[in-house]
């Protein structure tokens, strides 16, 4: 099975340590992992801002790169969601439909794909999910609360194979924490206002971590609790999957 | 006029009472969960009214048609209006040509929409909204904040204030049992001298020509009972094929505004009592415009429930004004800019794009999808602050060329590491109430040169 690792541009450039174990982690589950070196950004941040338009050379990078691939994986719901739904390259209409059939999150690839569990992951603290909007909604990670139907979550499946974890649900299981792209700074009040109220619902369960599929999220709640000084520190959930005793 | 970023920034200023918004809203998202849980056909019901209001869409001409058909064989007078000027005109005329002074009227988001009190006002001619929250609002001539509970912005202290001005309750008595006896021994007075009632109506059945009006107050009841004449307002898109349909329908309405089981008060109006006049004003205003969009047509399914609004976390967060337009919500932000796109530019920007207006929606439209499509569209159509058009731009530019962006990656951890000042200050939004990530020496790319590459 060949694999092609997507880093999203923010995550190459700001967390490497999260790449780093999302390679390592398939690497251990059997796949062979190519990462195409000429990959930038899927286009989301211009498309999400309403330049969908103007971002026609992200998509056909993202097309050169990612094409002759089983699949492709990433740790980010959110750019893989963007990928799925709005990857277009007219010149190459077979390879676009082949990657957007084939782009997979990382947990979904794991738990749907691979379909296995990871037991060799030890990580002994009390943890937060944080339930990504896009990765939860849009790509169908876990059920949601608005609907009535079966509970399911697979980075809850996942996570709950890691030994001494202690995994805890805020209140408000499935709220946005406010990041939404470009919305973070164009509505930047009440980006961090919604932010705060994620971090607060956490807090009052004492976590001593917040962990996600997506690390933009992360990165907007790790910049609010950094600067309000706060102990909890924000983990990928690749990296915690990639622990060992 | 301030866009939402700004009015929503204004609203935060205050944190205990946008926590105390939050949570209220909160509450009766909350209480829709438990109603809608509680019933294992939910999603099947979403189904059906899907599909029927997509299939009446589809029809709209022929359901009309026999709308009025049957409608005028019950003996109600049918009225067609274009848009908001026409409606308000018709409603006149018929006040006019009474002589009618005496009015009561009770919720329609609609002469909402098409700001008939003031248009009446300034004829001359006074409207007492007879809805609890409405009446509030309407005594501080403000519009509602949210199309289900339009007072909710208020507390009960802004209430008894209000009320102590317009009806001389007593100051600083904020005893919502005393303050509600109040409205009601004022409304039963108006109620009683009414000529004439205004009615919204939330469906219109086309094979029985009749309507239905949901209430939790009875308001319209009293209101259409005493009158002796009675006029509906409502938009095309309110019509459902069959009466059986509303099996669905009424289901699903008052669970997903309120938990509610079903409205307290669900009244079915088909011909006017004797001696009574029955009128029905049809409008359009916009929505065979949007009809004619296959991207955003679907929004017409929406039965104004305000599940979205109340789901919402940006809504929750900034109150309804901050979309300075009548239908707030995110059901406001994919209808408003159909009627005048350089006005409401702003929001379809207005979201985090969560998706969980759409998922909470009882008739399935694709909320979050709209947004993200209007959002092209505006910027297409150049409603657009030129800084975000130049920055967007310009980050397209970068991140499609391989090469610029590993030096653009490159020299911005260099700046954050070697030169915080230059992107640490209070303007850049990202850095206002936020660290900055810490930058990295190696990006994974090069990590992956030095250490994995075969």
């Amino acid at each position: 099975m060949k694999v092609a690792l997507f880093i999203p541009c923010y995550i190459d450039q700001f967390y490497p340590q999260v790449g780093q174990a999302t390679l390592e982690l398939l690497t251990k589950l059997g796949c062979e992992v190519d990462f195409p070196l000429n990959q930038t950004c899927c286009g989301q941040p211009m498309a999400n801002s309403g330049f969908a338009a103007a971002s026609k050379d992200c998509d056909k990078n993202f097309v050169r790169n990612f094409t002759g691939y089983d699949y492709i994986v990433g740790p980010s719901g959110s750019c893989v969601l963007h990928v799925k739904e709005h990857l277009k390259d007219d010149k190459h209409p077979e390879e676009t439909i082949h990657i957007r059939k084939h782009i997979y999150e990382l947990s979904e690839f794991i738990v749907d794909v691979l379909k296995k569990e990871i037991t060799s992951a030890v990580f002994p603290h009390k943890v937060g999910l944080h339930n990504s909007c896009h990765g939860q909604r849009g790509l169908g990670l876990s059920s949601m609360s608005e609907r009535v139907l079966p509970a399911f979550s697979k980075p809850e499946q996942l996570l709950s194979k890691v030994k001494g974890i202690q995994l805890v649900k805020p209140v408000r299981n499935d709220e946005c924490c406010g990041f939404g792209g470009t919305f973070s700074v164009f509505e930047e009040a009440l980006s961090v206002k919604m932010g705060k109220d994620r971090i607060k619902q956490h807090e009052a369960n004492d976590v001593e971590y917040i962990t996600g599929v997506d690390v933009s999220c992360l990165m907007h709640i790790e910049g609010i609790l950094k600067r309000q000084g706060s102990k909890i520190k924000t983990i990928h959930i690749a990296e915690i999957l990639n622990t060992e005793a | 006029m301030k866009d939402h970023a700004t009015l929503a920034e204004a609203f935060i200023q205050d944190e205990a009472r946008t926590n105390w918004h939050d949570e209220t809203l909160w509450f009766v998202r909350q209480k829709r969960d438990k109603a809608a849980h509680g019933l294992p056909e939910w999603e099947q019901l979403r189904e059906w009214a899907s599909q029927i209001k997509n299939h009446t869409l589809s029809h709209m001409d022929s359901y009309l048609e026999e709308f009025e058909r049957n409608a005028l064989a019950n003996g109600v007078q049918v009225h067609w209006a274009s848009d908001a000027a026409e409606h308000n005109r018709i409603i006149h005329d018929i006040i006019k040509k009474k002589g009618i002074t005496r009015i009561v009227k009770s919720k329609s988001m609609l002469t909402e929409e098409c700001h008939l009190n003031h248009y009446l006002e300034e004829q001359g001619v006074e409207v007492v909204d007879t809805d609890l929250g409405e009446r509030i609002v309407q005594f501080r001539h403000e519009p509602p904040s949210h199309i289900v509970l339009p007072a909710i912005h208020l507390k009960k202290q802004d209430v008894s204030d209000t009320f102590h001005e317009y009806l001389h309750t007593e100051k600083g008595n904020n005893d919502p049992t005393y303050l509600t006896r109040a409205a009601r021994v004022h409304l039963r007075e108006k109620f009683i001298a009414s000529e004439l009632a205004i009615t919204g109506v939330n469906f219109a059945v086309a094979e029985t020509g009749g309507f239905v009006v949901c209430t939790n107050e009875g308001n319209a009841d009293m209101g259409t009972h005493a009158a002796n004449v009675h006029i509906a307002c409502m938009g095309f898109e309110k019509l459902i094929p069959k009466a059986s349909h509303l099996s669905v329908f009424l289901r699903l309405l008052a669970r997903s505004a309120t938990g509610q089981p079903v409205t307290t008060y669900s009244s079915h109006f088909h011909k006017p009592k004797p001696g009574q006049e029955m009128h029905i004003v049809i409008v359009d205003n916009g929505r065979s415009n949007i009809l004619g969009k296959a991207d955003f047509r679907n929004a017409l399914k929406c039965i104004r429930c305000a599940a979205c609004f109340n789901t919402c976390p940006v809504y929750r967060r900034s109150g309804g004004f901050s979309y300075h337009t009548a239908v707030a919500g995110p059901i406001g932000s994919i209808l408003n800019p159909n009627f005048d796109p350089k006005k409401y530019a702003d929001l379809p920007f207005a979201s985090s794009l969560c998706g969980s207006c759409s998922n909470v929606c009882p008739v399935k439209i694709d909320i979050h999808d709209q947004l993200w499509k209007w959002r092209q569209e505006l910027t297409k159509a150049g409603h657009v602050p030129l800084m975000k058009k130049i920055m967007m731009k310009g980050m397209a530019f970068v991140l499609g060329r391989p090469a610029l962006y590993r030096f653009s990656g490159a020299s911005a951890r260099w700046v954050l590491r070697y030169m915080p000042f230059m992107v640490k200050f209070k303007i850049n939004p990202w850095y206002k109430q936020r660290e900055m990530p810490a930058p990295p020496k190696q990006s994974f790319r090069e990590w992956y040169i030095q250490n994995k590459k075969k």
